[in-house]
Order: structure tokens, then sequence, then C-alpha cells
């Protein structure tokens, strides 16, 4: 038996709290999804599959091909003294161990890259410091990636991936946190106007594996980035946590997924996003799936969108599916508003002027996600763009108010 | 010593079927030091009188006058008003989420003043503030007004009112939902404001027991978007025996 929960473009405060035993038939239920290596499996999308059905597949066309070179991005990576990295070809046993491509531009970035970076916190290390693997556009040439991301038995690192410049990216980031590691993986999508990224994280945790995942989108004509997590033992904890800024005409896709395929594991989905400028389009689809032996499977997903202008559009689509009447607890929430003008009203009602007083408000709209990041640097930067981003929307706000004024 | 003065105020609220008109032609003068206060039945604009004098977008003022020791108020913006020395303790306080109450008076402070507040000190004196209030030190790490409780939000109101000493302040109704100690507490936060500061007063409530805490100068009966009839003291316990009957007869005849 299972349930499943659709609730596309969600607009008002919606939270529910779901128990297993609905007879409900799961609609693409994700346990069915076809996942394969094999290009010729997954073709080129039109737009009408579930699994595109909000993304300007227009835009995305380059990275469908099967031909994807490497030179369009360049890769530094500074590790932390303890972490290792390497260079490897495409054969390395070690790579593709973390489940099979779930859609086009999963399995074409898959089959086009020729070499991969691989960084490996050794078993049982403390890494001292964050580990930076900064991806810097070059070239606009539609190009391929592939990073893989080691935490060994009950080691413990902070690794910020940084996506920055401009490019045409098909990229796959896989993760693999083993048994008692503690990961923390930060992806910034920071990218200048024109970019087109596409990205499929792939994380497997082992038992008692810990892994934190951040995902930051700013910048970017088109950004769309897939995180699953898989886990393989009991214990293992994962906790998502996105914040995104679209501006006017960016598309910003983040659809995840967490496989609850073994008991007693525990997900925590939080994801917050702000829209400003005619066309800004943002999407966040969570799909969980408690499998039918994953028994004491605790998990809850969020996600808020704040509409700051007329013109943007936030879809919000979680989805449960429960496949065991013996879960601790399953649930969602999914909300989208509008700016609260009483709320400015009430900060410009003790004298805190109109522009100050919707900083205020957008920064307390991500501020408790921002503090669940607990890597300080990260915070500070986001803490900066996000100010940076709020400095674009005042010169609208300033020169919409001007105008009235003289009509 | 300041004067605010409201001279024949007309005020419409903008609802799905168009402007409606809500004020008809107030007419008031409240000098500093002084406290006057408003009563009148539900939906008599007491509340609409309030957020037109703080600049609410929703409520146009379509003729009279408004001035502060003779400035135009109404051409001021909302956050003017509130520099220039108007405040307003809302009847429903609105959360403000992630923005915390130290940040928040903070930040206020420091537009209202036009510069920030000496740190020491000014910590020192949100303390204080606070203690006088019986509010909790821990609320100030918590947001504004979210999942406040209907007496803590109005304390939270009169701690700011205290704490940006403005030359004028509007209570609508900041005793509706306090229970007796609540009352008296806030009561004293008002009358150290007085005595500290000179500030006038202008209380809208539907209750004499807040008037004996607080002292008016002036009750002015409001019916039917106008004060239909002004008095001292004495005036309010008549209302208090007889209702607004008599009036509202009087408007609808
Ligand atoms: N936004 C609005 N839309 C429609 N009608 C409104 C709006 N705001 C106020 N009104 C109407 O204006 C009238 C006056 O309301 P107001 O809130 O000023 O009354 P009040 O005297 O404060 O009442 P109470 O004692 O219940 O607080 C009421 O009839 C109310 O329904
Ligand atoms: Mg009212």
């Amino acid at each position: 038996m299972s349930t499943t929960t659709d609730h596309s473009r969600a607009v008002a405060d919606g939270a529910h709290s779901h128990s297993a035993g609905h007879g409900v038939v799961p609609v693409g239920s994700r346990a069915e999804r076809l996942t394969s290596f094999d290009l010729a499996d997954i073709p080129v999308p039109t737009g009408r599959e579930e699994e595109w059905r909000f993304s300007p597949v227009a835009r995305l066309q380059p990275l469908f091909s099967e031909d994807l070179g490497a030179a369009g991005v360049r890769t530094t990576v500074v590790p932390a003294p303890e972490v290792k990295v390497e260079i490897v070809g495409r054969d390395d046993a070690r790579l593709g161990t973390t489940g099979k491509p779930g859609d086009r531009t999963a399995v074409t970035a898959w089959n086009a890259f020729r070499e991969a970076t691989v960084v490996t916190v050794p078993a049982e290390a403390v890494a001292s410091d964050v580990t930076s693997v900064r991806v810097e556009g070059i070239a606009k040439d539609a190009t391929a990636l592939h990073l893989l991301v080691h935490a060994e038995r009950h080691s413990e690192a902070v690794v910020v991936i940084d996506h920055l410049g401009d490019a045409t990216l098909d990229e796959t980031v896989e993760i693999v946190v083993d048994d008692g590691a503690h990961l923390t993986l930060v992806t910034v999508q920071d990218w200048a106007d024109g970019a087109v990224h596409a990205s499929s994280h792939r994380a497997r945790l082992g038992r008692d594996a810990k892994l934190k995942h951040v995902l930051v989108t700013f910048g970017g004509d088109v950004v769309r980035v897939t995180p699953d997590a898989t886990f393989t033992g009991e214990g293992g904890e994962v906790e998502m946590v996105g914040l995104y800024f679209a501006d006017a005409d960016q598309h910003q896709e983040h659809r995840l997924f967490v496989d609850h395929a073994v008991p007693r594991c525990k997900s925590r989905v939080t994801y917050k996003g702000a829209l400003q400028g005619a066309g800004a389009h943002t999407v966040w689809v969570g799909d969980v799936l408690i499998q039918a032996k994953a028994e004491g499977t605790d998990t809850y997903e969020l996600n808020r969108n704040l509409v700051l202008t007329d013109g943007a559009r936030a879809d919000s689509v979680p989805n449960l599916e429960i496949e065991t009447g013996e879960i601790a607890g399953a649930g969602h929430a999914s909300a989208t508003g509008r700016f609260d003008d009483e709320q400015l009203f009430y900060l410009m009602a003790r004298g805190i002027p109109e522009v100050d007083a919707r900083r205020l408000v957008v920064r307390g709209f991500f501020a408790e996600l921002i503090e669940e990041i607990g890597v300080d640097s990260v915070e500070e930067r986001l803490l900066a763009s996000i100010e940076a981003e709020l400095e674009k929307s005042m010169s609208v706000i300033t020169g919409v108010a001007t105008r009235e004024v003289d009509a | 010593m300041s004067t605010l003065e409201i001279r024949d105020l007309h005020v419409s609220v903008e609802t799905k079927e168009g402007a409606k008109p809500i004020l008809r032609g107030v007419d008031l003068t409240i000098n500093s030091g002084e406290t006057h206060a408003i009563m009148g039945p539900n939906g008599s604009g007491k509340s609409t009188l309030a957020s037109a004098l703080a600049g609410h977008p929703k409520y146009e003022v379509t003729s009279g006058t408004v001035t502060l020791d003779g400035e135009d108020v109404l051409q001021m913006s909302v956050d003017e008003r509130a520099r220039a020395g108007l405040f307003l303790a809302m009847q429903y306080p609105v959360e403000v989420p992630g923005v915390s109450v130290a940040n928040f008076l903070r930040t206020a402070k420091t537009a209202i003043a036009g510069e920030a507040p000496a740190l020491r000190t000014w910590g020192r004196e949100v303390k204080q503030a606070m203690e006088h209030l019986r509010i909790d030190p821990a609320f100030a790490e918590r947001s504004v007004n979210e999942g406040f409780s209907g007496g803590e939000k109005k304390r939270h109101e009169i701690l700011q009112m205290e704490l940006f000493a403005p030359r004028f302040a509007i209570l609508d109704e900041t005793d509706s939902g306090l229970d007796v100690d609540a009352l008296r507490i806030v009561s004293e936060g008002v009358n150290r404001a007085k005595a500290n500061t000179d500030v006038g007063v202008l209380l809208i409530t539907h209750y004499t027991r807040i008037l004996r805490y607080i002292k008016p100068d002036f009750v002015h009966v409001f019916v039917d978007g106008a004060i239909a009839e002004e008095g001292g003291p004495e005036l309010a316990e008549r209302l208090e025996e007889e209702g607004y009957d008599r009036f509202l007869t009087a408007a609808t005849a």
C-alpha cells in the first residue's frame, strides 16, 4: 500500500502529515522511474515528460547532445591538508557507484566525460579546513564535468563546490559517504547571466553516515539541479538545505529525491527561494520514497517561496510516497506567498525606510535557513549575495516609486 | 510643546467594490502631555483614524488636514511620520519572521533618532524597559511578534513606545485581551512614557477600566466616522453605564 501526494503550484500555506495505509495508487512513482547508464535508454525530452514539464527544454538543448566537450570550464581544487585530490580516467572503478543517471542531461554527462576529479577524505581523517572546488566557466562550448567526493568511513569534512563565470555545463557530482562519516557538501551556483547548467548529484550513504547537502543558486540563465540521496545502511541521516534567488527571466529548478531504501534513516529537506522580476521562474520538486522495508523512517520536507514582485512564478511540488506503515514520522509543507505589505507597513511605522524594511523582511525569510548551514565562510558569502540581489530589486522598487510620485 | 491637529478629516478605505467612505469629518487637537480617550462602538472608524494617521496605504484621505506643529503629516511617507514623532501601537501587531526583537528595536531606534544608539547604554535601556514591562529577556532573540500571545504583543508595542519616545502615541485598543495584571503593567508603561517625555496620547478603547490607570484629560465619543460628543473623564463613566445607544439613535435618525 502506498500514499502519494502531489501539490503543484501550492499557493497557500499547506502543511501535511502522513500516516500510511491509504490505498492511493502512486502516480509516476519514483520507484518505477527509469534509470540507466545507456544513452539509448533515455531519449531527448520533448518537455512533456513529468521530469521536464516545468523546464525550458529549448534553452537546455545543448546539454541533451551526445557531443559534450571538456574545455568550457576550468576546475581548481584547493584541498584541506588531510584531503586527497586525483584526476582519474573514466574507467576508474570508484566511479559510477552512486546510482544510474535518471534523466537526459545526467546520462549525456555520464557518457561524455573522459577524466574525473576525485576528492577523497581518508578514513578517520577530520579535515581541518574547507576543501574548495572552483568550477569556472571559460568558454560557452557545451561541456561535461564529473566529480566524485568520497568521505571514507568515520571521516569528517566540508567540501564547497563553487560555480562561476559563464558556461554551458552538464555536471555529475557523485557523493559517497561511507559508514560513520560526516560530510557537508555545499554547491553554489553563482554563475554570470548567460550560463546554462544541469547538474546531477547522486549521493550514497552508508551505515550511520551523515550528509549535509547545501545548495545555493543565484546566477545563470537556466540552472537545473537534481540531488538524489540513497540510504544503504541503517542510521543514515541526510539534511538537504537549499536557498535560491531568481531574477527576471531566470529559470532555477531543483528536483530532489531521497530514497529511504533501508530502515531507521532520517531525512530533512528545507528549501527556500525568493523571486523578483518578470519571467523569474523557480521549480522545486521534492520526491521522498519510503520503501516497504524502510521501517522507522523519519522524514520531513519543506519548501517556501517568497514572491517579491509581479510576473514571477514559483512551482512547488512535494511528493511523498510511503510503502510501509511502520514509520517514525513523515510530513511535508509547501507554501508560496507574496511579499507581505502589512509587514512592510509595520516596520515603516517604526521609522524604518522602505528599502531597509524590505531588506529586513527578506533577510528574515532566509535567516533560519542560513543558520542551519553551519559553515561560517559560506554563511557570510550568502548574506553578501542576498544583499547584492536585494540591491537589484531595490533599484526597481525605488524606480517605480518615483514614477508614481511623478504621475 | 507640540500639537497634533486633525481638521475635517475624511477617509475612505480601499475595498474590492471600490472606495468606501469611513471617516466623515474628524476634528481633534492634541497637545503634548494631554491624554485623549476615544471610545465608540465596533466599526465606527477608530482603527481607521489610527491607520490613516500612520499612513497605511489602504486608507485614502479624501479631504481634510493633519498637521504636526504646522507640518503637513499627510504629505509624509509612513516612515517619515514615525521619524517626525508619531507612534501607533496597533490593535493587531504584525509578525515579522526571522527578524529578532533586538535587531528590530535597534534598527527602528537608529532610524528614528537619525543615528545608532550608543551600544552600552542602549543595551541597558532595552533590558530595563523589558524588565519594567515583565517581558522575559529571551524575547530579545525571538522573531518580532511571532508566536507572541495577545498580551505579549501589546506589551511589545508599549516597549517600543517607551524606547522610541514619540511626541504623539496612538494606542489602538492596547487594553483589549489583557488580564488585570497585564493591564496594570501596560498602563504603568504608558504613564512612565508620559512622565518621562510629555508624550501626547490618543487612547482608543472600549472599556473604562484602563482609564482608571491612565487618566484621560478628554473623552471623545466616536460614532459613524466622526466625533459625536466630547467631555472630561466623567463622560467615560456615563458611557460605561448607558452604552452608545443614545448616539446610535441620533446617528441613524
Ligand atoms: N480594509 C477594509 N475593507 C473593507 N472595509 C473596511 C476595511 N477597513 C475597515 N473597514 C470598515 O470600516 C469600518 C470601520 O472600521 P474600523 O476598523 O476603523 O472600526 P473600529 O472602530 O476600529 O472598530 P473596532 O472597535 O471593532 O476595532 C468598518 O465598517 C469596517 O468594516
Ligand atoms: Mg479597531
